[in-house]
């Protein structure tokens, strides 16, 4: 009953967070909204006793690639600028086609019998001790473990690279001093 | 409590509004934006078919734990190259990066 | 009485009676208790800020061989309800151009990321935080605090908010680093995330296994709560006053008040993993026994850490990035794998053995080090700015010169 009520709450708060998300020109407006879907999702995962993953979804999400975003905003603009539409020309095209996924999506959705399913077992109390342990098991889940350090660091640096600029090329964006950090 | 149906429709729509906004949005970092809840939305997904159809199991949750790690990586790189192209066009927005343009 | 002091969950129960028995449904009766739980829990480190602002302006004066307030009140003690009346009359300016609701939202978020980090904190015997998995926990509601102090910086529209809001993230983004590396110690030696399994394990207190790590957790939580000498961010010297320059009154009170209760949290938090949490004489039978340890040891860990703000320089912005990436980072690094292999060796001795073996490999990781930084430091180019003279033994005549020597 408290669940139910709980779900539909933070569904109502996440899908209008996502709206305003995608809809508002202020991007900085647009990226509190993902962090409050990010959030909405931290608390669902939660309430599906995901503990370890609602946390890393805290940590990760929120405190990296939100930071991250809001980053990438605020270097590449000038405060007090304006943002300019928040579309392109072309965005009927786009509803039509998210909605022709999404419909399509719902379509699929309700033909399969499963929906109805009421959670199939408990999950065990030492559930994160487990998946530590099955984490690290030649046997388990090992190879998907190393193989997702290796993809992080490949991006750490690919991003770093990409970003340092590894000649300083001559653009319209006019250059910092050398040497100067402020 | 609250069905497994439930949890896939809020995924659905949030890949919906994920997928609009990827598609419909002037600015970089917006389409970036859009993509993220998509990720998210497949995030919360994976989770609710592992709670509710094998809680016992580690699949779900190994799986729901690489989705993080592809989509950080993913940010990472998206807004460096973000930065870069900045610095190159002296602007953000995806129309106007047109040089292959015919 | 006597029950309550031997298991507080006996309040709990009285109160859950007295609700029932006004009438009152069960799952109301439920929702009721976790709202006045939360509230108690969210009010009391407040009130308790207001003795905290006394304390350390009294205690940094005394530092500094002064008096501290001592006008309002005996001793100065109503200082606080001043500073709290001053802040609350002041005119609430808020800048042309700043974005409303982010700027309403920042210092509210600022204190909600200070204030939840208490539910994962175990007060006693069955009293506190039981998260399973609280280490994590405690990351994640730190990470909510940076994000508050960038939506402050953005929202004022300032840039030198903006520029003081970017280096203060990216020393608290730094500082998360080797903070999450320590903490993986206490979580190796007693085999759990949950922070009361940690209290629990504490038959020796941690900082006896792990002394390096507990210094090294409580740099970087100093540098975390953003205090001298990291508070390159915040004085008034440096980039006006950083991200909050834009912020008056209540606002800026709940910075303020935010940025104290941080400081005292994390002297509860030193305590909790590395100095034995609410252990303590008696502490098992009588659970109260345990909120009165832990308040102490907190309390003395926070006293350190106003001693060091009274008594250090502040440190560089660049400094400050390289001493947590280039330094903190891989001594963490080694001690965590220098700790898990260790622990692995020695599993099947004895408490006290165990202890002993931990030290001895911290006490080495140390000196190593030392030794390190001092051949860096032999090695790094030194300008010649004079010949040292002696000033109190007379030089050899190789000239004629007055009596008067130097």
């Amino acid at each position: 009953m408290v669940t139910t009520f709980l779900f539909g709450l933070i569904a109502l708060i996440m899908v209008l967070a996502a709206l305003v998300a995608v809809t508002n020109r202020n991007l900085v407006r647009a990226t509190m909204g993902l962090v409050l879907v990010l959030f909405g999702n931290a608390v669902l995962f939660v309430l599906l006793e995901a503990y370890f993953l609602a946390m890393a979804q805290i940590i990760i999400y929120i405190g990296a690639i939100a930071i991250l975003i809001v980053f990438a905003i605020m270097l590449t603009r000038h405060v007090g600028e304006d943002w300019g539409p928040a579309f392109h020309r072309a965005w009927p095209w786009a509803l039509v086609i998210a909605g022709g996924l999404g419909g399509a999506l719902l379509f699929w959705m309700v033909r399969w019998p499963g929906g109805e399913n009421t959670p199939a077992g408990q999950v065990d109390p030492n559930y994160v001790q487990a998946l530590g342990q099955a984490l690290v098991n030649p046997q388990g889940y090992v190879v998907p473990f190393e193989v997702a350090s290796v993809l992080l660091l490949a991006a750490l640096i690919g991003a770093i690279y990409v970003a340092w600029g590894g000649r300083r090329v001559k653009g319209p964006y006019p250059q910092r001093a050398e040497g100067g950090e402020r | 409590m609250v069905p497994l149906g439930a949890y896939l429709l809020l995924s659905a729509v949030l890949f919906t509004l994920g997928a609009f906004g990827a598609l419909a949005r002037k600015s970089a970092v917006a389409i970036l934006i859009g993509l993220e809840l998509m990720f998210n939305a497949a995030l919360l997904n994976a989770v609710a078919f592992w709670r509710y159809l094998h809680p016992q199991g580690f699949e779900g949750t190994v799986f729901a734990i690489v989705i993080l790690a592809v989509a950080a990586a993913e940010v990472a790189v998206g807004l460096a190259l973000f930065i870069a192209v900045y610095r190159r066009f002296g602007t953000a927005d995806a129309d106007d990066i047109a040089l292959l343009r015919g | 009485m006597g029950a309550f002091l031997r298991d507080p969950s006996v309040l709990v129960e009285w109160l859950r009676a007295l609700l029932m028995g006004w009438g009152l449904s069960a799952g109301l009766t439920e929702l009721v208790l976790y709202l006045l739980g939360g509230f108690a829990l969210a009010t009391g480190p407040m009130l308790w800020v207001i003795f905290l602002i006394w304390f350390e302006r009294k205690a940094v004066a005394r530092f500094q061989d002064r008096l501290g307030p001592n006008r309002v009140g005996k001793f100065g003690l109503l200082q606080p309800f001043a500073d709290v009346l001053k802040l609350m009359t002041k005119e609430d300016i808020i800048p042309e151009g700043a974005d409303k609701p982010l700027y309403w939202a920042a210092p509210i978020l600022s204190v909600a990321g200070v204030l939840l980090l208490w539910p994962a904190i175990p007060l006693g015997l069955g009293i506190g935080g039981n998260l399973n998995v609280g280490v994590l926990y405690l990351i994640a509601a730190g990470t909510l605090g940076i994000f508050a102090i960038l939506l402050a910086g953005w929202s004022s529209n300032n840039k030198y908010a903006l520029l003081a809001a970017f280096r203060t993230v990216a020393q608290l983004v730094s500082y998360e680093v080797p903070m999450v590396l320590v903490l993986l110690l206490p979580v190796l030696l007693a085999r759990s995330l949950n922070l009361q399994d940690i209290v629990q394990a504490q038959d020796v207190w941690f900082v006896v296994y792990v002394p390096l790590a507990a210094l090294i957790f409580l740099i970087v939580s100093i540098a975390e709560v953003g205090r001298t000498p990291f508070d390159l961010l915040e004085a008034e010297s440096e980039i006006i006053a950083g991200f909050h320059i834009e912020y008056s009154g209540m606002k800026f009170a709940m910075f303020f008040a935010g940025e104290f209760l941080h400081a005292f949290t994390i002297g509860i938090l030193t305590a909790v993993f590395f100095l034995g949490g609410w252990r303590g004489p008696g502490a098992d039978i009588y659970p109260v026994l345990g909120i009165l340890y832990l308040w102490l040891k907190g309390f003395l860990v926070y006293f350190v850490v106003v001693w060091i703000r009274a008594t250090h320089p502040r440190i560089r912005i660049d400094h400050m990035l390289n001493f947590s990436w280039k330094f903190l980072t891989p001594l963490a690094l080694a001690l965590v794998t220098v700790g898990a292999v260790l622990d692995k060796v020695v599993v099947d001795w004895g408490v006290w053995p165990r202890a002993l073996a931990h030290l001895a490999s911290n006490v080495v990781v140390a000196l190593v080090t030392l030794q390190l930084v001092r051949a860096w430091a032999r090695r790094l180019p030194r300008p010649k700015v004079g010949e040292p003279r002696p000033v109190a033994r007379p030089q050899p005549q190789t000239q004629p010169q007055p009596a008067s020597g130097d």
